[in-house]
C-alpha cells in the first residue's frame, strides 16, 4: 500500500541459473568473501542480529515496562542523567522518558522478528501458490492469479485496520497483515519464472517418469526458481521493515508501548523539525544500517549464485 | 486470443465482486462511520437519524444488496462525508495523481537507466559500486521519513522549493494540471522525487543486472569483436535488450503508484487520489473506499493482462493457450 | 539563520512565493479541510471556521465564546418560549440584496431539507416551532420549551441569502422541514458556486478546489470593519511536519495547531506564536455501570473496582498532571480540576486534584486492592494533541500505584465505535463545549444515558447520578443566566467530587504566523481568516 510496497518487479533481475549440483558450499563462501564490502555487510548484519537477540541483556532499561519509565525524564538529550535513578541516557530519551538506546535495541528485535517471520510465511504461501499456478495452469492458475490481482489492489493499511478491529492490536497481527500483503508478490514472481521452467525438457522428462505432481513441483520445478527468490527476499526484508514503519506512521502498527524500530521512527517523525533530533535520527540510522547490511549481503549472494557472472 | 481476453474479463468481474464484499465487511468490522462523522453534541435521536439517512440502519447484507442494485444503474454510491457521488470525487482527484505518478516514472527512468547501465558495464569500478550502494539507500528509507527529510532540506533549510501543495494549475480540456506552469512544476519536484526514489533504485538494479547479462551474450561479444564502438553497442544492442523487462516492470509499478501514492501525497499535501483514500479510510467513508478499490482492481487487472499478453508475445514458449488463465 | 533562508527563498522563488508577504494577500495552512461550502451540510468545526468568513449568523461567539451581536443587534425573551431578534439595519448580501426576515426564515427552514448530511444542524432547529417576521427588522422565534441557549444555538446557523438560493417571495416556517415557499432548495454541491454561496460576511467565495485550496476575495460592501486582505487562500495541510515546513519555508503566512514540540524552532526562526486556553477538556472516563460487567479488567474476581469511589479517587490522585503538561504537552496545556476552564460559564473554581501517589495507594488498599488490578486504557491516536502519549504517561503513573494498565491506542475511526460499544473500562477522550457553558459537558458526558430524553449520549462510562440529573435538567430550562450558572456549577461539583469523571488538562490552542500578523486566539479553537489582521 505504501509507495514502495511493490517489488515483484525484481523478478527479472533474478536471472540466476540453477545451482550446479556439485558446486561446493566452500567455493561459494570463498567467492562471497572476495568482496570486502559484502564482508563488511555480513559483519554488520551479524552484529545487528546479535544485538537484537541479546537486547534484554545489553539494554540499560526495559523500554516496554512502563514502571521503568519516568515521564519526568522525558525528552532529555543524549548523555543526560536520569533525574530519578541517576543513570545516563547515552542516546537521550523520548517524551515518555524511554531510553532511546534501549528502545532501539528492543525495537530492532521487533522489527527483525516482524520482517523475517512475515517474510517466511509470505514466501511459503506465495511460492506454493505461484508454483501451483504455473505447474497446473488452467483454472487453478486463473483462480490464484485473480486472487493475486485482488490482493495487489487491496491497501495494506486497510488490511491492518481490519485485523486490528477483529483481533485487537499486537505484533502478531502486524505480522499477519504483512503476510497478507506480501504473499502476492512472491506468487507472481515465482509464477513468472516457473512458467518458463515448466516448459523445459527436464520437467517433460519428469512427467515421462510418471513422478507425482507434488514431487515434480517441489523437487524439480521449485529448486530451479529459488535463486531469484533469495534475491527478491533480501530486498523484501527491507520492504517489510519499511512497510511496518509506514503502518505505524498511519496509526495501525504495533502497540505504542512496545515500539518497533518503525514505530520509533514514525514517532520521531513528529520531532524531525524540532530540536530533539535524537528521537528520530538514531532509530533512523539503526534502520538504515540494518537494511544496508542486509542488502550488501544480498547483492553479493546474487552474484555468487550466478555462475555465469564469475570470472 | 479474443476468447482469452473475454475470459480474463469475466474472471476479473469476480475479483471486483470479491473486492466489494471485502470492503463492506472490512469497514463494518473497523467501525461505524456515524460514530466519527456525527457532531459530538448530537444526541441519541440525531445519531439514529443520521444512521438512517446514510442507510446504515439496515442489516449489512441489505446495504450490500442496495449497493449492487445501484451499481447496475451505474451508480457507485454517494460519499458519506461529501454527499456527492463517490466516483465523481475520485475522478476529480485522478489528474493530480496521474501527473505525479507519470513524472515520477519519467524521473526514475531518465536517471535510473543510465546509472544502471553504467553500473552494469563497470561493476567493479568505484562509480559502479557507489551507484549500487546509493540504490540500497533508495529503498531502505521509509517513504514518509525520506519525504520529510526532503522537505527539511530543500524547502526549510535551503528554501529552494515549496514544501507542499499543488501550486498554480491551468485547465487543459477541463482538467486542472500543474505541469504547464512554472509554479506547478516547482511544487511537483519534491513529491515526484520522493515517489521516484524507490522506483529509481529498482530501475538501477534491474538495468544493471540485465546489462551484465546481456554483455555476456554471444552477440555482444561478436559485436565487440567486429569492432563496433562501445557507444553504439550500449545504445543499440544493450539498451534494446534491457528495455523490455524494464518497461514491463514499470508498467506494473505505474499501477501501484497511481493507486497507492498515499504516503507521498499525505506528506506533501498533494491533493491526489491516495490522499483521498487515506482520508476516506480514516473517516470510514465506505462508498468512496469501495469505488476507489474497485477502480484499483480495474487498473491492476488491466495492467496485468497487458503484461501477460506481452509475456506471451516476447517468449514464444509461453502460449496463451497453455497459460489459459 | 532561518530568516536568511526565508529571504533566500524569496529571492529564488521570485514574485509568486513572496506576494503573500505583501499586505494584500493572506495564505493559511489548515489542519483539515472543509467538506462542503454549504454552511448547513456538515456540522463540523472545520467547516464552520472557514464558512464564518462568508456567512454570518444572527449571534456570534467572541474569542471567549461570549455571545455577541451578529446580524441581530439585540435579542430578548418575550416569554419563556418566545424570543425576539432585532436585525441589523443596512446589511447587504454579497449579491446586493438587503438582509430581511425572509432570509432568516429561509435559513432555518432549509436545515432539515439538506440531503445526505453526515451530521445535521437539526439539533439546533428541532425545537423551533415557528419563525415569523415582526415588522421589517425583527423576527420572533417560538420554541417548544424554555430554551435559554437559543441565542447561543443560533450562532451555529449562519444566514443564507433567500434570493441567491432561489426562494419564493414569501417563505413560511413550518416545523419538521415542511416550510412553504422554499423554491428549489440548492444542495451542498451547489454551494461550490460563488453564485449560491452568498452571505453577508467580509469575504466572498472565489473558488473551492477540494483537497487543494479555497480562495476568498474581499467583499467591499461589508457592513462592519473593512476586511484587511484582498485575497485569502486556505490550504489543507493535514500532516504536522509539512504544515510547519510550509510556514517556515514561506508557503503560507499562518498555520493552525503547529505541533507543540516544534514551537521553539518556530519562535527561533522569527515567527510569532500565540496560544490560548481552549474549551477542550481531556478527561478519563471510567466504566461505572453497576448492572453490567466491566470489560477488560482482570485480577478482581469479576468485580468492577471502578464502582468504588475510593478507587476512582486513587486513580485521580495517582496522576501527575503537572508532569504531563510539562513533558508531554510541552507546557501548552493547563492542568484541569473542572470540565471547562474557569471562569467560563458554570465553572465553580474546584481545585485541581493534587498528585499524591501515597494517598492513592492507601485508598486502593482501603478499597481492598492492595496489589492493584489489571485494566486497559483506550485512547485515540490521531484525534487530540499528543493523545496516545498522554495515555501512555497516565498508564505509567497508574502502574506506579499498582494498577497494571495496558494502553490500547487506535485511530479515531476505530476508537469511537469501540468506545460507543462500551468496550473500554477506562478511556481517554476530549470534549469541547461548543456552547461555551457547563451544560454541554454535563449533558453529554456525565448525565445518565437515556435515549428518550437525549441525555448522556457520550457517557460511555455510564456514570449515573440521579440527583445531578435533576439539577441539570432544571438548569437547562432556566432562562435567568445568573441562576443557571449557580445551578450548573453545583451539578458539576457533585460529579467531580464523586470522581465520576476525571479531568486531566485543558488543551491550549496554538497558532503560528509571520511577525506582521495578529490574531485574537479563540477558546473554540477556530481559525477565522477574517479575524487575522496586519499588526499595527
Amino acid at each position: 500500500m505504501s509507495d514502495d510496497a511493490l517489488t515483484a518487479g525484481l523478478a527479472p533481475t533474478a536471472t540466476a541459473e540453477p545451482l550446479a549440483a556439485d558446486s561446493p558450499f566452500k567455493r561459494l563462501l570463498h567467492t562471497f568473501l572476495e568482496d570486502k564490502l559484502a564482508v563488511i555487510g555480513l559483519v554488520l548484519f551479524t552484529l545487528v542480529v546479535l544485538l537484537a537477540i541479546f537486547a534484554p541483556l545489553i539494554a540499560p532499561q526495559n523500554p516496554y515496562d512502563l514502571a521503568q519509565l519516568d515521564v519526568l525524564d522525558g525528552g532529555l538529550p543524549p548523555g543526560s542523567a536520569s533525574m530519578s535513578t541517576g543513570g545516563i541516557y547515552y542516546l537521550g530519551t523520548d517524551e515518555q522518558g524511554r531510553d532511546m538506546l534501549s528502545a532501539i535495541l528492543y525495537g530492532l528485535r521487533i522489527s527483525l522478528l516482524v520482517a523475517t517471520v512475515s517474510l517466511a510465511f509470505a514466501i511459503a504461501i506465495g511460492v506454493t501458490a505461484g508454483t501451483m499456478a504455473a505447474y497446473f495452469g488452467g483454472k487453478i492458475d486463473s483462480l490464484i492469479m485473480r486472487m493475486v490481482d485482488l490482493q495487489l489492489s487491496f491497501p495494506a493499511i486497510l488490511i491492518a485496520l481490519i485485523l486490528l478491529a477483529l483481533w485487537g492490536r499486537g505484533v502478531d497481527k502486524v505480522i499477519i497483515a504483512l503476510v497478507i500483503v506480501q504473499w502476492a508478490y512472491y506468487a507472481r514472481t515465482v509464477r513468472s519464472s516457473a512458467i518458463v521452467e515448466a516448459r523445459k525438457d527436464y520437467i517433460e522428462a519428469a512427467h515421462c517418469l510418471a513422478l507425482s505432481h507434488s514431487r515434480i513441483m517441489f523437487h524439480h520445478l521449485l529448486p530451479n526458481c529459488l535463486p531469484p527468490l533469495i534475491v527478491v527476499a533480501t530486498v523484501q526484508i527491507a520492504q517489510a521493515i519499511a512497510l511496518e514503519a509506514t503502518l505505524s506512521f498511519l496509526g495501525a502498527g504495533v502497540p505504542i508501548t512496545e515500539p518497533s524500530l518503525g514505530l520509533l521512527i514514525a514517532n520521531g517523525y513528529n520531532y524531525l523539525l524540532s530540536g530533539r533530533y535524537w528521537v528520530s535520527l538514531f532509530p533512523g540510522i539503526a534502520l538504515v544500517l540494518t537494511i544496508v547490511a542486509i542488502n550488501l549481503v544480498g547483492d553479493r549472494l546474487r552474484d555468487v549464485f550466478n555462475p555465469r557472472l564469475q570470472k | 486470443m479474443i476468447v482469452y481476453i473475454l475470459r480474463r474479463i469475466g474472471q476479473s468481474l469476480f475479483a471486483l465482486a470479491a473486492m466489494a464484499i471485502l470492503v463492506f465487511i472490512g469497514v463494518f468490522a473497523i467501525g461505524n462511520p456515524v460514530d466519527i462523522l456525527v457532531n459530538p453534541e448530537a444526541n441519541q435521536a440525531e445519531i439514529a437519524a443520521t444512521t438512517a439517512r446514510l442507510g446504515l440502519d439496515k442489516p449489512l447484507w441489505e446495504q450490500f444488496a442496495r449497493f449492487v442494485g445501484h451499481l447496475f444503474q451505474g451508480d457507485l454510491g454517494t460519499s458519506f462525508v461529501y454527499g456527492r457521488p463517490a466516483m465523481e470525487i475520485i475522478l476529480q482527484r485522478l489528474p493530480a495523481t496521474m501527473e505525479l505518478a507519470v513524472t515520477a516514472l519519467i524521473l526514475a527512468v531518465v536517471i535510473g537507466v543510465p546509472l544502471g547501465v553504467y553500473a552494469g558495464l563497470k561493476p567493479d569500478s568505484i562509480g559502479g559500486r557507489s551507484v549500487m550502494a546509493g540504490s540500497i539507500l533508495g529503498f531502505s528509507l521509509p517513504n514518509f521519513w525520506q519525504g520529510l527529510l526532503l522537505i527539511l532540506i530543500f524547502a526549510v533549510l535551503l528554501g529552494w522549493l515549496p514544501a507542499g501543495g499543488r501550486g498554480e494549475t491551468v485547465e487543459v480540456l477541463g482538467i486542472r494540471v500543474s505541469f504547464l506552469t512554472l509554479d506547478g512544476l516547482r511544487h511537483m519536484i519534491l513529491p515526484a522525487l520522493n515517489l521516484a526514489l524507490f522506483k529509481m533504485s529498482l530501475v538501477i538494479r534491474l538495468t544493471r543486472a540485465n546489462t551484465r547479462e546481456v554483455c555476456l551474450q554471444e552477440y555482444i561479444k561478436f559485436a565487440r569483436a567486429k569492432g563496433l564502438s562501445s557507444t553504439r553497442i550500449v545504445l543499440v544492442h544493450i539498451l534494446k535488450n534491457i528495455m523490455i523487462p524494464v518497461v514491463t516492470i514499470l508498467g506494473l509499478e505505474l499501477g501501484s503508484m497511481i493507486a497507492f501514492a498515499v504516503v507521498t501525497e499525505t506528506v506533501f499535501a498533494w491533493p491526489g487520489m491516495g490522499k483521498l483514500l487515506i482520508d476516506s479510510i480514516n473517516l470510514l467513508d465506505r462508498p468512496v473506499i469501495v469505488a476507489y478499490l474497485m477502480l484499483t482492481v480495474v487498473i491492476i487487472v488491466t495492467i496485468n493482462l497487458i503484461v501477460d499478453l506481452l509475456y506471451s508475445a516476447l517468449d514464444p514458449r509461453v502460449r496463451l493457450s497453455q497459460v489459459k488463465a | 539563520m532561518m530568516k536568511k533562508s526565508a529571504l533566500l527563498a524569496c529571492l529564488l522563488a521570485g514574485a509568486t512565493m513572496c506576494s503573500s508577504a505583501g499586505a494584500a494577500d493572506l495564505a493559511i495552512g489548515l489542519k483539515s479541510e472543509a467538506t462542503s461550502m454549504d454552511p448547513q451540510f456538515h456540522q463540523l468545526s472545520t467547516n464552520t471556521q472557514v464558512l464564518l468568513n462568508i456567512f454570518e449568523p444572527l449571534t456570534k461567539q467572541d474569542p471567549f465564546q461570549k455571545v455577541t451581536p451578529g446580524l441581530a443587534t439585540k435579542w430578548e425573551s418575550v416569554n419563556d418560549t418566545t424570543w425576539r431578534f432585532t436585525l441589523r439595519g443596512g446589511v447587504k448580501f454579497q449579491n446586493g440584496s438587503a438582509l430581511s426576515p425572509r432570509d432568516v426564515i429561509y435559513t432555518y427552514c432549509r436545515v432539515p431539507l439538506v440531503v445526505n448530511s453526515p451530521s445535521s444542524f437539526t439539533i439546533y432547529t428541532a425545537a423551533i416551532l415557528d419563525v415569523t417576521a415582526d415588522g421589517k427588522n425583527a423576527v420572533l422565534i417560538k420554541t417548544d420549551g424554555a430554551n435559554p441557549l437559543l441565542p447561543t444555538d443560533l450562532s451555529n446557523l449562519p444566514i443564507l441569502s433567500a434570493d441567491a438560493a432561489g426562494a419564493d417571495a414569501t417563505v413560511t416556517y413550518k416545523p419538521g422541514g415542511k416550510c412553504e415557499g422554499m423554491g428549489k432548495v440548492p444542495q451542498s454541491v451547489d454551494f461550490n458556486s460563488p453564485a449560491v454561496a452568498v452571505g453577508t460576511g467580509p469575504y466572498k467565495l472565489d473558488r473551492f478546489v477540494r483537497g487543494s485550496e479555497m480562495v476568498l476575495t474581499r467583499y467591499d460592501g461589508y457592513w462592519g470593519t473593512k476586511p484587511d486582505w484582498d485575497k485569502v487562500t486556505m490550504r489543507p495541510i493535514t500532516s504536522d511536519g509539512p504544515r510547519i515546513a510550509a510556514l517556515l519555508s514561506g508557503d503560507v503566512d499562518m498555520i493552525e495547531s503547529p505541533p507543540i514540540q516544534d514551537l521553539k524552532r518556530v519562535k527561533d526562526a522569527g515567527f510569532k506564536v500565540i496560544d490560548a486556553l481552549s474549551n477542550r477538556i481531556i478527561y478519563l472516563a471510567l466504566f461505572q455501570d453497576s448492572k453490567a460487567t466491566a470489560p477488560n479488567i482482570n485480577g478482581t474476581n469479576g468485580k468492577n473496582p471502578l464502582l468504588d469511589k475510593r478507587v476512582r479517587e486513587a486513580i485521580s490522585l495517582a496522576i501527575n498532571r503537572e508532569a504531563i503538561v510539562a513533558r508531554i504537552m510541552g507546557g501548552y496545556a493547563k492542568v484541569a480540576g473542572e470540565l471547562l476552564p474557569p471562569p467560563m460559564f458554570g465553572t465553580n473554581g474546584r481545585a485541581v486534584d493534587k498528585y499524591d501517589p501515597k494517598k492513592a495507594k492507601e485508598l486502593l488498599t482501603a478499597a481492598g486492592y492492595p496489589d492493584g488490578f489489571e485494566i486497559t486504557l483506550g485512547t485515540p491516536n490521531d484525534r487530540y494533541i499528543n493523545d496516545s502519549q498522554v495515555a501512555q504517561a497516565v498508564a505509567q503513573m497508574l502502574v506506579r500505584i499498582g494498577i497494571k494498565t495496558k494502553v490500547d491506542a487506535q485511530t479515531a475511526s476505530q476508537f469511537f465505535s469501540r468506545r460507543n460499544k462500551l468496550e473500554f473500562p477506562m478511556y481517554l477522550a476530549g470534549w469541547g463545549a461548543s456552547s461555551g457553558e457547563m451544560s454541554s459537558p454535563l449533558k453529554s458526558l456525565v448525565a445518565t444515558y437515556d435515549k428518550k430524553t437525549g441525555m448522556g449520549p457520550t457517557n460511555a462510562g455510564r456514570y449515573s447520578n440521579p440527583e445531578m440529573d435533576k439539577l441539570l435538567t432544571a438548569a437547562m430550562s432556566t432562562i435567568d443566566d445568573a441562576k443557571r450558572e449557580v445551578m450548573l456549577g453545583k451539578a458539576e461539583k457533585m460529579v467531580l467530587d464523586d470522581y465520576g469523571i476525571i479531568p486531566l488538562h485543558y488543551e491550549q490552542t496554538v497558532w503560528a504566523m509571520k511577525k506582521g500578523l495578529s490574531y485574537a486566539a479563540r477558546v473554540d479553537q477556530y481559525t477565522i481568516a477574517s479575524d487575522v489582521h496586519a499588526a499595527k
